[in-house]
């Protein structure tokens, strides 16, 4: 194992590529460009493509594109560039088609501030697309971590057939660490049908109890049909209202029922905790020097970090703070998971400290906020 | 008893399909594939690709790896899946509308990167999936829905269009014609690089109906009359081409392919 000094945006393109990555369709957006830029030189390396589109419309479709033909894909992009990239994110979910959508946050609104962190797209990611539909969102609070993180998000996406939104900011995409490169790493590839079902393949109707389709990459013999239109079994389209219904039905419950397997966080001093402070992302970090500097004062305050940030990890969340008497949430925007704990903590008061002009929040304000609680 | 052509190339179960009578879309689906047929592709490694619109349905009924995508963006779905495996045939189905106006910037980008997919645009004048609105081809002064005063918008040539951002072949196919359609689909997929072929379809239940253009045989005729082989069109002086439609190979040369280019990038980097 070497331990190897990176950036963010460049442990993301190096986490991929160990997953399995070998296309990555982009636009240039700031702050997450030198995702763009490591995998145009990587890429080619391992015998994988790169492409910058026109746009990210584009480059989202030409990312589901290569996937349905049966190569692990990738796109990265900021705010302005996420917000285009909807449509065909929802298309993904509903066709299955798997890829990771990487979204190194910016201020916002609209151009916002294009250097500047923020955690403003938190809600954007899970409801961004129109349409009821489910997604996993995976957020990084380390170097280290977007490297590992990454491979898991095209894990999940290949083991349940989904787009996964990979969350990072500003604050982690331009940091640098030091990250241990391991080979020992857990690589899951999306499952394959049987050649006996090359005669009427019907990739959509799964087994028994099964939720998530095998759906055979293009140019192997498998004919089928794709469509983000509600579709029944073989993917034509169809207007019967039990097949669609049942159809969007297992897509919710492919995720919703698998939240064991996919939802991940971390608990950081909370056995003892009077006071737990809710963060995720770069914002762990300030919060992570705050919570060192307040237990020093011998305040009794720890943190519940979600790691996977959709699904919500409520029942971690739950377990986590089930003794604490005081619940703060530390995010870089006006409130976005603070109304998910709002929701889950129910009778305990939940403060808030947010941050919308761009700054970075310091361990100081943090810990003036805690004290003040 | 369903064709040889139909058995062998559709999805039966799923016909007959949602057009209306006299559209003409599916007259170049048929084309498609019986160019399929005599080019003797391999089926396994043909991919049909479309956008959204009345013509875009057209991917869903051919029993091969079909993908409709999204509106407009047909042609970045088509980068990806080839860029991912240029063994595969990418043959894309699209409208004037899916092609030119939201799918406009996707086309030029494909064209100018010569990107080995065969594009046809059953270019019919009008948005015919939504209802009869005007698209970036229906002509000026001509009427939709949405231009209930006549359309003040100019119109686009699309096979112009291509050819300007780089298309390496392009070719104009229409509805009278089908066995000029059909060689000239035969010859875009044989093309090496991105080729087009801008089928002028027709839509009598909107663009035919608002423009008092008559029932399909007459939209037919029409075409009959007002469209010239390139051939003839070489010794035809430009006022007696001003109200014709010139049908034909418009352009073809040989440009190296896109994802031939990377490859080669592929195998520069990985020998050093
Ligand atoms: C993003 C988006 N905008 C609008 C629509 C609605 N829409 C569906 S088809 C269509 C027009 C299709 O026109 P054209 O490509 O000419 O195909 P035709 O139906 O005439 O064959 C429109 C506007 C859509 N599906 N998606
Ligand atoms: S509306 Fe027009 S384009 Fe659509 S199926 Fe009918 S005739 Fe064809
Ligand atoms: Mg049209």
């Amino acid at each position: 194992m070497t331990k190897v000094l990176m950036q963010g945006n460049e442990a993301c393109v190096k986490g991929a590529i160990a997953a399995g990555m070998r296309f990555f369709a982009g636009y240039p957006i700031t702050p997450s460009t030198e995702i763009a830029e490591g995998s145009a030189v990587e890429l080619p390396k391992v015998g994988g493509k790169f492409i910058q589109m026109e746009d990210e419309l584009a480059s989202m479709a030409a990312v589901i594109g290569a996937s349905a033909a049966g190569v692990k894909s990738m796109t990265a992009t900021s705010g302005p560039g996420f917000s285009l990239k909807q449509e065909n994110i929802g298309y993904a979910s509903e066709a299955e088609i798997p890829c990771v959508i990487v979204d190194v946050q910016r201020t916002g609104p609209s151009t916002g501030m294009a250097t500047s962190p923020s955690q403003g797209d938190v809600m954007q990611a899970r409801w961004g697309t129109h349409g009821d539909h489910p997604i996993i969102a995976l957020s990084p609070s380390s170097v280290e971590e977007t490297y590992r993180l990454v491979i898991r998000a095209f894990n999940l996406s290949e083991k349940y057939m989904t787009p996964v939104i990979f969350l990072m900011d500003e604050i982690i995409g331009h940091m640098r660490e030091g990250v241990e490169i391991s080979n020992d790493i857990e690589v899951i590839d999306r499952k394959m049908p049987s050649e006996d079902q090359k005669e009427n393949y019907r990739p959509y109707d799964c087994a028994d109890g099964e939720l998530v389709p095998a759906l055979a990459p293009m140019g192997k013999g498998f004919y089928y049909n794709i469509t983000g239109l509600l579709h029944g079994g073989d993917g034509f389209p169809t207007n019967d209202n039990e097949v669609t219904g049942r159809q969007v039905l297992r897509l919710m419950k492919k995720i919703e029922d698998n939240r064991a397997d996919i939802c991940q966080s971390e608990s950081q001093d909370m056995d003892d905790a009077e006071i737990a402070i809710v963060c995720y992302g770069g914002t762990a970090r300030s919060a992570d020097e705050a919570i060192f500097q307040l237990k020093e004062k011998g305040i009794k305050v720890g943190m519940f970090r979600p790691i996977t940030i959709w699904p919500f990890p409520e029942e971690d969340f739950l377990k986590a703070t089930k003794n604490v008497k005081k619940i703060l949430v530390v995010e870089h925007n006006y409130g976005q998971i603070l109304l998910e704990v709002q929701r889950l903590a129910k009778n305990l008061p939940v403060e808030f400290l947010g941050c919308i002009n761009g700054k970075t929040i310091s361990p100081d304000e943090i810990i003036a906020k805690v004290e003040e609680l | 008893m369903p064709s040889k052509l139909i058995q062998k190339y559709m999805r039966e179960e799923h016909l007959p399909h949602i057009w209306c009578p006299g559209c003409s879309h599916g007259s170049f689906m048929r084309a498609v594939a019986v160019a399929v047929d005599r080019l003797g592709l391999d089926h396994d490694k043909v991919v049909f690709v479309s956008g959204i619109g009345c013509s875009s349905r057209s991917a869903g009924y051919m029993d091969f790896n079909t993908i409709h995508t999204t509106h407009g963006r047909a042609f970045a779905f088509a980068t990806g899946i080839k860029m991912a495996n240029p063994e595969l045939e990418v043959i894309l189905f699209t409208g004037d509308g899916d092609a030119s106006a939201i799918g406009g910037n996707h086309l030029i980008h494909a064209c100018r990167r010569n990107i080995g997919i065969t594009t046809l645009v059953m270019n019919n004048n009008i948005y015919g999936m939504t209802g009869g609105q005007y698209s970036p081809t229906t002509p000026t002064g001509e009427f939709g829905t949405t231009a209930p005063y006549g359309n003040i918008d100019r119109d686009f040539d699309i096979a112009e269009l291509a050819k300007a951002a780089g298309a390496t072949f392009t070719a104009r196919a229409n509805t009278y014609d089908l066995n000029q359609a059909t060689n000239l689909i035969q010859k875009a997929i044989e093309h090496k690089g991105f080729s087009l072929v801008d089928c002028l379809s027709i839509c009598p239940s909107y663009y035919g109906r608002k423009n008092k253009k008559g029932d399909a045989v007459k939209m037919i005729q029409w075409q009959k009359e007002h469209t010239v082989s390139v051939q003839k069109a070489q010794n035809m002086t430009a006022e007696e081409l001003q109200d014709k439609i010139v049908c034909g190979v418009l352009c073809d040369y040989d440009y190296p392919e896109y994802t031939e280019k990377y490859q080669q990038i592929i195998d520069r980097v990985r020998k050093d």
